[in-house]
């Protein structure tokens, strides 16, 4: 239980998904430009990750490595991935419509999201870690709690920067940096900022 | 070469007036992590250069008999095997790149240029210049993440391709004044550089906007 919670700790601030690893960072920089939205599809992501996450870690588990299959994972996550964003996309459609109107343009969006395989396949590396190691995940709770630490931590940042953004809108930046250019660098101070998180230890 | 006007703009324009990186801003992630060094760098653009090419024509060749509904999960299916492929090929003949790489590598199925161009370009299109498509863009998105390689690895470590650039004996250790920029190394400053680059781009396209 502790160590579930130390992962999920972690994968918010220090193995922060953005400000660490880059993941997901196409749709980071696109939807970012209201609070509203990116908490939207900041929302969409964490749902997304924390159903195909110990999916992906039951099928590394009990079908893959049994089997000697490793070298299929790519396409057997990506499968599973697409199919799961279909599946929440039609069900949040039939039963939350109001949810649907909300989220609907990001669901299809986020089976591309890196963040989503990057999730995956980073399970994937820590499954084979000691489990005294913080970053080893050795149970499906400790999938859970990564999925979820993860999800939130990119939750975070899209909203960090989306507030900055809205902010910047008056400010007088140079004309080639606008829009694109200073929001790279902003993303860069704030990956600056959460370096201070590498020595988190908890 | 007889290239028509078309065919040279689908080649040549993704190389600088329609660069996927800093124009279009796809692919973002990959061209981040993996820009310490040069030679990961080096590694990844050409990757993902042959996956965009192979699978721009592979997509364009059963174009015809794809269902709109699912398309998505056909083209990264396509791309899947595709990767999966280049990364059996680098285990076997260049491991410690496809370490250094490690999920980056994974992640090409899900770099935005791929969707993207298979989305925009190959759905519609002839394979043939599916193929220009895929080869302009992946060389686009290559030669950015080596110039930014470039920067890190010159000023982080004072190497280039693991050869020794600036001198030692320029080194504050061994008596002389120079320091490595350890920023460099750090992922925050890859963020900047790219910035940095969109800014000198723009500036210097800035009479087609």
């Amino acid at each position: 239980m502790e160590h579930a919670i130390s992962l999920f700790v972690r994968s918010i601030f220090a193995d922060n998904m953005i400000f660490a690893f880059f993941l997901g960072m196409c749709s980071y920089l696109a939807v970012s430009k209201t609070v509203k939205t990116s908490l939207g599809l900041g929302v969409a992501v964490t749902f997304v990750l924390l159903i195909t996450l110990p999916v992906n870690y039951l099928l590394q588990i009990y079908v893959l490595n049994p089997l000697n299959l490793g070298y299929l994972s790519f396409i057997l996550f990506i499968a599973v991935i697409a199919a799961i964003v279909q599946i929440v996309e039609m069900v949040v459609e039939k039963f939350s419509p109001s949810l649907y109107a909300s989220l609907g343009i990001f669901l299809p969006l986020i089976a591309v999201n890196c963040a989503i395989m990057g999730g995956s396949l980073f399970m994937q590396q820590r499954i084979l870690l000691e489990p005294e190691n913080v970053k080893a995940i050795a149970n499906i709770g400790d999938a859970f709690a990564y999925a979820l630490g993860s999800g939130l931590g990119w939750l975070v940042a899209i909203c960090c920067l989306a507030g900055i953004r809205e902010k910047m809108e008056y400010n007088d930046v140079p004309k080639p940096l606008q829009g694109l250019g200073i929001t790279f660098i902003v993303v860069g101070l704030m990956a600056m900022a959460f370096m201070c998180f590498s020595g988190l230890n908890i | 070469m007889a290239l028509s006007q078309k065919t040279k703009e689908t080649l040549l324009g993704p190389l600088n007036a329609n660069n996927p990186v800093v124009v279009q801003v796809l692919g973002i992630c990959s061209a981040l992590a993996v820009t310490v060094q040069l030679k990961p760098a080096l590694v990844m653009g050409i990757a993902v250069t042959i996956i965009v090419a192979m699978s721009n024509v592979i997509v364009s060749l059963i174009r015809n008999s794809i269902p709109m509904r699912i398309r998505i999960i056909i083209q990264l299916v396509v791309v899947a095997a595709l990767v999966t492929l280049v990364s059996e090929i680098l285990k076997a003949f260049a491991y410690d790149v496809a370490m250094q790489l490690s999920v980056y590598l994974g992640l090409i199925i899900t770099n935005c240029i791929l969707m993207g161009r298979l989305e925009a370009f190959a759905m519609t299109n002839k394979p043939w210049d599916s193929f220009l498509d895929g080869l302009g863009n992946g060389l686009g998105y290559a030669w950015i993440l080596v110039a930014v390689a470039f920067v890190r690895e010159l000023f982080g470590a004072g190497t280039l391709l693991g050869f020794r650039i600036i001198p030692e004996s320029w080194y504050v250790a061994n008596g002389g004044f120079y320091e490595n920029c350890g920023m460099m190394m750090m992922p925050a400053m890859a963020l900047i550089l790219v910035g940095c680059i969109i800014w000198a781009h723009r500036s210097i396209n800035k009479e087609e906007k």
